[in-house]
């Protein structure tokens, strides 16, 4: 059953709270070589047949259309799982 | 004259927002997200609340709701709807209003008694407040951080739809202190401040006056009420 990949992230210009959090955690830790933190999103969709041409663009529009919020958001990466 | 609240999985203040629309004077309908029907309201209120635990993004999954599509339809027709904080957040996920909704800048949950200044009264919420009002509703939320692009905000901005804004320390890092906004036709309202709790003496947000005494929140229900009068 292959699985595909979506990655998204908060866009670069907009402050990400949850990554601010951690950020300051690790510096409270002592791990102050770690400049920053970004948290994003990771969502694994599972097909049970081929990952056909039709299944890609799905993909591709699940990822803009409902994955992510192009207001908020980048969709960063699709990843397809390596060709059998 | 019927005004429908939609009860989502997770909505909290859908009996507070029936409340405030029978105090107005109109009769409340309570609808459910899973159906296709608006059982014929003249209005709608999105409620406030965590529908689906604002798993995805906050409103993103109740935006996708099978009645969302009803709600779009007769938003496009111009029916009054009105947004409040997880009804806001939906209703940018739905594309009838710009923009979207983030987690606050200073990342925790804040609620108090919020100051806002009413700038367009031309909405069929706003219509019976008078130009840059100043009204007190309580405000409660973790991702009420209004953003939109430079040039989205600056059509906001020159189109008057910046309908409330922000007095005072901004909440939650909201752009340019933007409470709430409308769409171009006026009949879409969206912000984050609960104006539902803002409705009857004893209940309501602190006020220079008296503890609790506000009902600043109540204009918004019988505005819409006065709008589907003149219609």
């Amino acid at each position: 059953m292959p699985t595909i990949l979506v990655e998204v992230m908060p866009k670069a210009e907009l402050l990400d709270p949850q990554g601010k959090a951690v950020s300051g955690a690790l510096t409270r830790l002592g791990k102050s070589e770690f400049t920053d933190v970004r948290i994003g999103k990771r969502f694994e969709l599972t097909v049970d047949g081929p990952i056909t041409d039709a299944i890609r663009a799905d993909v591709q529009h699940i990822a803009d259309e409902i994955l992510s919020n192009s207001v908020i958001e980048d969709v960063v990466a699709i990843t397809y799982p390596e060709a059998e | 004259m019927r005004i429908g609240v939609i009860t989502f999985p997770g909505s909290l203040d859908e009996r507070d927002a029936q409340r405030a629309i029978r105090i107005a004077g109109a009769e409340p309908v309570a609808l459910w997200h899973g159906e296709h029907d608006l059982h014929g309201v003249d209005a709608l209120v999105l409620p406030g609340g965590f529908s689906y635990g604002d798993y995805l993004r906050a409103g993103a999954i109740a935006s996708v709701s099978p009645i969302m599509a009803e709600v779009i339809d007769a938003a496009n027709k111009g029916m009054p709807v009105l947004g409040i904080c997880n009804g806001f957040q939906m209703l940018t996920e739905a594309h009838l209003l710009p923009g979207g909704l983030i987690r606050n800048d200073h990342g925790r949950f804040i609620r108090r008694d919020q100051v806002l200044r009413v700038e367009n009264v031309d909405t069929a919420w706003t219509n019976e407040f008078t130009a840059n009002d100043e009204i007190i509703i309580p405000l409660k939320n973790g991702e009420g951080g209004f953003i939109a692009s430079e040039a989205e905000l600056d059509r906001l901005e020159g189109e008057g739809r910046v309908v409330f804004r922000y007095l005072g320390r901004n909440p939650n890092g909201s752009l340019r202190d933007i409470a709430g906004i409308t769409n171009e036709r006026g009949n879409v309202v969206g912000l984050m401040p609960h104006p539902e709790h803002a409705v009857e003496p004893g209940f309501g947000p602190d006020t220079a006056d008296a503890m609790r005494s506000g009902t600043d929140g109540l204009t918004l229900f019988t505005s819409a009420i006065q709008a589907l009068a003149a219609v």
